[in-house]
C-alpha cells in the first residue's frame, strides 16, 4: 500500500462527491415541495458521505505517515507542463499532515452543521437573501475541500499557487450568494483584496522559477530543489516580500485583516469556519513552509517587523473584539489575534515557537470552528447575530450554553483544553528570543478573558429575554456536528503528543532550512547533514552525510 | 543590384509563386470572390446556406491547407525557419502557420455566431443604404431580408488577417492591413439594431483607421528611406550596418509602430475601441476582438523581432510606456464602464498590454508566450461577446450592466459560463488565461523586465475588480422586474459559445499540447 496515491484520492473524492451532486435533479425538476425537500436531502447526505469517506482515507493515510521518515512522504511527481518546469507533485511533512486532517475533520462537521444554512433558515431577519439553490452551496463546499486539501500537499509552488488562488473562487460564491448582510461587499473585498496579494505572489513565483534557471538548469518549481537555490540578499528580499504579503492577507496579519470580520459575518456560519478555520491556515502554513525554507536570510532580516505586526495584531484583535456588539464580528477579532500569536510563533524561529504555531493552527480551527457553529446555532434560532439580542440562554438551553462556554474556555487558552498547550509553546517560544514580544502577547490573552467571558456573560447569564425564551436546545444533528470537535478539544489538550510528535520533524527541518544561510542561533546543528538525512529516510545516522 | 539584372536581360521575369505555400490564403480570397457570385446570382432564398458551406467550408480547408505547409518537409527540411514565397512578398514560417492556424480556428467560431437567426432574421441590417427610420428601412425589416454580403466581407477581411502578419515586405504588409480593414468597417455600420450607433462606430473606425494607415504609410516611407527597401530584412540588415540617416530609422519605427499599436489597440492608441465594439454588431466585435488582434499582433511580432529584431535596446523603452499605460488605462477606464459590451473591449485594451509585456521579451519565450496568450484569449473572448448576443430586451441586446443583474437566477447555466470567461480574463488559476498571463509574465521576467510585470499584476488586480462586479450583479443582485431574457441559441451559437468555454477550460487544465505547438513555432522566430 506504499505506493497508494493517498493524498490524490483524498482530493479527488470531493471533487467526485460534487460532480455527483451536480448530477441529482435541480431545482426546475418537476414535482411539489415534498419532491424538492427530498431531492435537496439527498443533495446533503452525498455531501456528508464524501466528506466522511474523505476524512476515513486521510486518517487511513496519517496513521500510515512515518515519524522520522523521510520530510515528505506519500509523494507522487507527475510532469505537468514542462514548458513551465510544472510538476503535478503532491506530498506531506508533518505539518501539512496535520492541516489536512483537520481540514477533512472540519469538512462533515460544516457538512452537517449548514445542513439548512443554505436555505438562509436560520438568518438575522431583514437581512435574508431569497432562497438559493442547495445544490451549489454543497458542489462549492466540496470543491472547496479538494482545492485546500490539494494547497496543503502541494509539493510543487506552482501547483500550491493554483490551488491557492482557485480557492478564491467557491469562498467568494458561498459569501456572495449565501451570505447575510452586507455578503456582496464583503465577497468583493474578501476577492480583490486575496486576489492583490496572489498576483503579486505571482510575480515572486515566476521570479522564482527564472532564477532556478540560472546557469542554464533546466527551471523548476519543485519545493525541495528550490530550498537549495541561491539567491541573493536583495533578490530574497524581494521574493519574500511577494510570497509574504500574499500569506499575510491571508492568514490575515494586521494591518492586512480588515476584509476577515467582513467576510466572515458575511458569510454562513459553515462557510465562516472553513473561512477561518481552514484557508486562514494556508496563509499561516504559506509563511512556514514556503517564506522560511525558500528565502531564510530574508525571514530574518524581516522576523522583527513581523514580531512587531504579530504582536499588535495580538492585543489590537483583543482589544477590537472586546468592543463588538455582533457575534460572528467577534469571534472574527479573536481569529486576528489568535493568527497574530501564530505569526508570532513562527517567526520566533525556535523549535517550541513553531511546534506551538504549528499546533495552534490546527487547535484554533477546531476552537474556532466550535465557536463559530455554535454561535451560529444560537443566530439561527434567535434570527439576530447582535449579543445585546441575547441574554439568560443558559437557562433555556443549556447543552448549547455549556458546549459554547467549553468552546469559549479554549478560545482563551484554559489549560486543559487543547488551545493552552500550543499557546504556551508559542508564548515560551518566543520568549527564549523575544521577551518584550512575549510579554506584551501574554497581555492578549489576559483580554481574551475579557471578550470570551463577558460575551458568555452577556449572552448566556442574566435573566432570560422574552424573545428567547422558547429557544429550542442543540439538536441531535447539531450536537452530532459539534460533538466531535469538543472531544478534540478536550483530548488534544490532555494528550497533544501525537501531533507534536508529527509536527517536530517537520518544524526541525524547516529550521534547518531556514538557517542553512545564517547558522548561529538557537539549535548548533550541523544544517547540511540533517537536511541530506532527513530527505534520504535515515533520520538518525546522518553524521557521515554521505548523500551529495 | 536588381537594376543592373535589368539592364542586361530586358525582358520581365514571370514571377515565381509558391502557389502550395500560399494556398490557405489563396482559398480564403477564392471563397471570398465565390461568394460574391454567390450573391450576385444565387436566389434569395438559397443564398444564406450557400454562403454558410461557402464560407465554413473555405475556412476549414484553408486551415486543413495550413497544417498541410506546417508539416511540408520542403519548407522545414534542414533546420530551416521556414521559407520567402512570392518574390519576398511572403513569409512562410513556424510563427506565421500558428498565427494563421489560430486566425483561421476562430474566424470559424465568429462566422458560427455571424450566422445566427433565431433570435431575429440576422445580427445585420436589412438594407444598409437605408436611411435609419426611413420607410425604405422599414420595408426591408418587414420583409424579413437580411445582408448576407457580411460572409465574403468577413472572407475578405479574414484573408487580409492572414496576410497581414505573413509579409515579408512593408508593402505586402501594408495592402494586407487595407484589405483586412475596409470590410471591416463596412462590417461595423451594418448591425440591424440601434443603427445610428453602428454607423456612427463604422465611421470613427473608418477615419481613426485611415488615420494609422496614414502613419503606417509615413512609417514606411521613412524606412524605405533609411534602408532604400521596404524588405524586412533588408531594414534588418541596414539598421545593424549602421549605414544611412538613423533619424530617418527611428522615425521609421515609431510611425510603423503607431500603426500597429493602434490596431492592437495599445494606450493612447485606443480611442476607437470601445466605441466601435459597442457600436458593432456584436458576431463581428467578436471577430474583431479576436482574429484582428490576433493578426495585428502577428504583424507586430513580426516587425519588431525580424526588421527592428537587432534594435532592441532602442524600441524597448517606448514599448515599455505604452504596455505600462495600456495596462494600466485599459484595467482603471474598465472600472468605470456601465456597458457590457465596452467593458471588454477595455479589459480587452488592458489584455493587450499584457500581451505586450511578452512581446517586449523579444525572446523565443516571449514569441511563445504571445503566441500562447493570443490563441487563448482569443476562444475566451469570442464565447464572451457570445453569451452578450443572447441576453435580449425587446431593444436588440441588453448591454447595459444593470439590466444583467440577477440573471446568474434566471438563467444559471448562460450566467456561469460567463463567469467563467470573466474568471479567465482575471486569470484565474485552472482557466487559460491564468497560464497565458503566467506565459508572458514568465518571458517578460526572464527578459528582465521585473517591474513591467510587477505593473501587470498590479493592473490584473485592478481589472478583477470590474469583473467581479459584473459577477456579484449576475449572482448576488436580485433581478429587475422587467429584466432581459435569455433567449435559447440556436446550434451555432450554442456551440460558438461551448467551443469558447471548453477551450478555455481545457487550456487551463493541459495547456501542454497548445503550449508545446507554441513553443515549437518560436523556436526558431521568424524567417528573414
Amino acid at each position: 500500500m506504499s505506493n497508494f496515491p493517498w493524498l490524490t484520492v483524498a482530493g479527488v473524492v470531493p471533487l467526485v462527491g460534487a460532480i455527483a451532486i451536480g448530477l441529482t435533479p435541480g431545482q426546475s425538476a418537476p414535482g411539489g415541495p415534498a419532491d424538492r425537500r427530498a431531492r435537496d436531502l439527498l443533495v446533503k447526505r452525498i455531501a456528508l458521505v464524501f466528506s466522511v469517506i474523505t476524512l476515513a482515507i486521510t486518517v487511513a493515510m496519517a496513521v500510515q505517515f512515518k515519524i522520522g521518515g523521510p520530510r515528505f512522504q506519500f509523494t507522487q511527481t507527475y510532469q505537468w507542463i514542462p514548458q513551465f518546469g510544472v510538476h503535478y507533485a503532491v506530498g506531506v511533512d508533518g505539518i501539512a499532515l496535520v492541516l489536512i486532517l483537520m481540514t477533512t475533520v472540519l469538512m462533515p462537521v460544516v457538512v452537517l452543521a449548514s445542513w439548512n444554512d443554505a436555505e438562509g433558515a436560520g438568518n438575522p431577519v431583514g437581512s435574508a437573501p431569497p432562497r438559493r439553490s442547495i445544490k451549489t452551496y454543497f458542489i462549492l463546499m466540496l470543491v472547496l475541500e479538494t482545492m485546500m486539501i490539494g494547497v496543503f500537499a502541494a509539493t510543487d509552488v506552482f501547483l500550491f499557487y493554483v490551488f491557492f488562488e482557485a480557492m478564491l473562487i467557491p469562498m467568494y460564491f458561498m459569501i456572495g450568494s449565501y451570505g447575510v448582510g452586507q455578503r456582496q461587499y464583503a465577497a468583493v473585498k474578501f476577492l480583490l483584496y486575496s486576489l492583490l496579494g496572489g498576483l503579486l505572489m505571482l510575480v515572486a513565483v515566476i521570479a522564482l522559477y527564472v532564477y532556478s534557471t540560472s546557469g542554464g538548469r533546466p527551471g523548476t518549481f519543485l519545493f525541495l530543489p528550490l530550498t537549495h537555490l541561491v539567491l541573493s540578499a536583495t533578490v530574497q528580499k524581494w521574493l519574500f516580500l511577494g510570497f509574504f504579503v500574499a500569506f499575510a492577507i491571508k492568514a490575515p496579519l494586521w494591518p492586512f485583516h480588515t476584509w476577515l470580520p467582513d467576510a466572515a459575518t458575511a458569510a454562513q456560519p459553515g462557510a465562516a469556519v472553513v473561512l477561518v478555520g481552514v484557508l486562514d491556515k494556508v496563509g499561516t502554513f504559506g509563511m512556514i513552509r514556503y517564506c522560511l525554507d525558500l528565502f531564510p536570510s530574508a525571514a530574518h532580516y524581516f522576523t522583527p517587523l513581523i514580531i512587531a505586526l504579530s504582536v499588535i495584531g495580538v492585543l489590537y484583535g483583543a482589544i477590537v473584539a472586546i468592543g463588538q456588539a455582533d457575534l460572528k464580528r467577534l469571534v472574527a477579532y479573536t481569529s486576528v489575534s489568535h493568527m497574530g500569536l501564530i505569526t508570532l510563533g513562527i517567526f520566533a524561529m525556535t523549535s517550541q515557537g513553531q511546534v506551538g504555531a504549528t499546533l495552534y493552527m490546527v487547535n484554533h480551527g477546531f476552537a474556532t470552528g466550535a465557536l463559530f457553529l455554535i454561535a451560529g446555532f444560537m443566530i439561527s434560532r434567535r434570527r439576530s447575530a447582535q449579543i445585546a439580542d441575547y441574554g439568560g440562554v443558559q437557562k433555556v438551553a443549556p447543552v448549547l450554553a455549556g458546549l459554547f462556554l467549553i468552546a469559549g474556555l479554549a478560545g482563551l487558552a484554559l489549560p486543559g483544553l487543547s488551545t493552552f498547550v500550543s499557546e504556551f509553546l508559542v508564548l515560551v517560544g518566543t520568549f527564549t528570543r523575544y521577551e518584550a514580544a512575549a510579554i506584551l502577547a501574554t497581555a492578549g490573552i489576559i483580554l481574551a478573558a475579557i471578550y470570551i467571558l463577558w460575551m458568555y456573560q452577556r449572552t448566556m447569564t442574566g435573566p432570560v429575554k422574552p424573545e428567547v425564551a422558547s429557544m429550542p436546545d442543540l439538536k441531535a444533528r447539531e450536537l452530532w456536528a459539534v460533538g466531535p470537535l469538543i472531544a478534540l478539544i478536550i483530548v488534544l489538550g490532555v494528550y497533544p503528543k501525537p501531533i507534536i510528535d508529527v509536527i517536530n520533524p517537520a518544524v526541525r527541518a524547516t529550521l534547518v532550512d531556514a538557517h542553512s544561510a545564517n547558522p548561529v542561533p538557537p539549535h548548533p546543528v550541523n544544517n547540511r547533514f540533517v537536511v541530506t538525512g532527513l530527505s534520504s529516510a535515515t533520520s538518525s545516522s546522518t553524521q557521515n552525510g554521505s548523500n551529495p | 543590384m536588381t537594376a543592373y539584372v535589368g539592364a542586361i536581360a530586358p525582358v520581365i521575369p514571370t514571377p515565381h509563386i509558391e502557389y502550395g505555400l500560399l494556398s490557405p490564403m489563396l482559398l480564403v480570397f477564392g471563397a471570398a470572390v465565390a461568394g460574391v457570385l454567390v450573391e450576385a446570382f444565387a436566389p434569395r432564398a438559397l443564398r444564406r446556406s450557400f454562403h454558410l458551406a461557402l464560407t465554413l467550408g473555405g475556412l476549414a480547408g484553408a486551415f486543413v491547407l495550413t497544417i498541410a505547409v506546417a508539416v511540408d518537409s520542403s519548407v522545414f527540411g534542414g533546420g530551416a525557419a521556414g521559407r520567402i514565397a512570392a518574390e519576398g512578398a511572403v513569409g512562410v514560417d513556424r510563427p506565421t502557420l500558428f498565427i494563421q492556424g489560430t486566425i483561421l480556428v476562430l474566424a470559424f467560431v465568429s462566422v458560427l455566431l455571424i450566422a445566427e437567426s433565431s433570435h431575429e432574421v440576422s445580427a445585420f441590417a436589412a438594407q444598409a443604404a437605408a436611411v435609419p427610420g426611413s420607410a425604405e428601412e422599414r420595408e426591408g425589416l418587414v420583409a424579413g431580408i437580411s445582408h448576407t454580403e457580411v460572409y465574403p466581407l468577413t472572407l475578405f477581411a479574414v484573408g487580409g488577417m492572414l496576410l497581414f502578419p505573413a509579409s515579408n515586405d512593408l508593402l505586402t504588409m501594408f495592402v494586407a492591413l487595407e484589405v483586412l480593414s475596409l470590410p471591416l468597417y463596412l462590417l461595423c455600420g451594418l448591425a440591424r439594431r440601434r443603427r445610428l450607433l453602428s454607423q456612427e462606430a463604422a465611421m470613427k473606425y473608418f477615419l481613426l483607421g485611415a488615420f494609422s494607415s496614414a502613419f503606417f504609410l509615413f512609417g514606411v516611407a521613412m524606412l524605405y528611406g533609411f534602408s532604400g527597401s521596404v524588405n524586412l530584412a533588408a531594414i534588418a540588415a541596414a539598421a545593424s550596418g549602421n549605414t544611412g540617416n538613423a533619424v530617418l530609422l527611428y522615425a521609421g519605427i515609431a510611425l510603423l509602430g503607431v500603426g500597429l499599436l493602434f490596431k492592437i489597440g495599445a494606450v493612447p492608441f485606443q480611442a476607437w475601441k470601445p466605441d466601435v465594439y459597442q457600436g458593432a454588431p456584436t458576431p463581428v466585435t467578436a471577430l474583431m476582438a479576436s482574429c484582428t488582434l490576433v493578426a495585428a499582433f502577428g504583424a507586430l511580432l513580426r516587425v519588431f523581432y525580424v526588421a527592428f529584431g537587432q534594435l532592441t535596446w532602442d524600441w524597448r523603452p517606448a514599448m515599455w510606456a505604452v504596455a505600462i499605460v495600456t495596462m494600466l488605462g485599459g484595467s482603471i477606464i474598465a472600472i468605470t464602464q456601465t456597458d457590457v459590451k465596452r467593458l471588454l473591449a477595455y479589459s480587452s485594451i488592458a489584455q493587450a498590454g499584457y500581451i505586450l509585456t511578452g512581446v517586449i521579451a523579444a525572446t523565443t519565450a516571449g514569441l511563445s508566450s504571445s503566441l500562447f496568450y493570443l490563441a487563448a484569449y482569443g476562444f475566451a473572448t469570442i464565447g464572451a461577446f457570445a453569451v452578450v448576443t443572447l441576453v435580449r430586451n425587446p431593444a436588440g441586446e441588453a448591454d447595459h450592466l444593470s439590466s444583467w443583474a440577477g440573471l446568474g437566477r434566471r438563467s444559471p447555466l448562460v450566467a456561469g459560463v460567463f463567469a467563467l470567461f470573466l474568471i479567465a480574463f482575471a486569470g484565474i488559476p485552472l482557466t487559460s488565461g491564468f497560464i497565458g498571463k503566467f506565459a508572458v509574465f514568465q518571458a517578460a521576467i526572464g527578459g528582465g523586465a521585473v517591474p513591467l510585470v510587477v505593473v501587470g499584476a498590479i493592473s490584473s488586480a485592478i481589472l478583477a475588480f470590474p469583473y467581479v462586479r459584473v459577477i456579484v450583479l449576475m449572482f448576488f443582485s436580485d433581478p429587475p422586474a422587467d429584466g432581459p431574457v435569455v433567449v435559447r441559441p440556436s446550434v451555432f451559437t450554442t456551440s460558438a459559445v461551448a467551443i469558447g468555454a471548453l477551450a478555455t477550460l481545457v487550456l487551463g487544465i493541459v495547456p501542454e499540447p497548445l503550449l508545446r505547438l507554441a513553443h515549437d513555432a518560436a523556436t526558431q522566430l521568424f524567417v528573414r
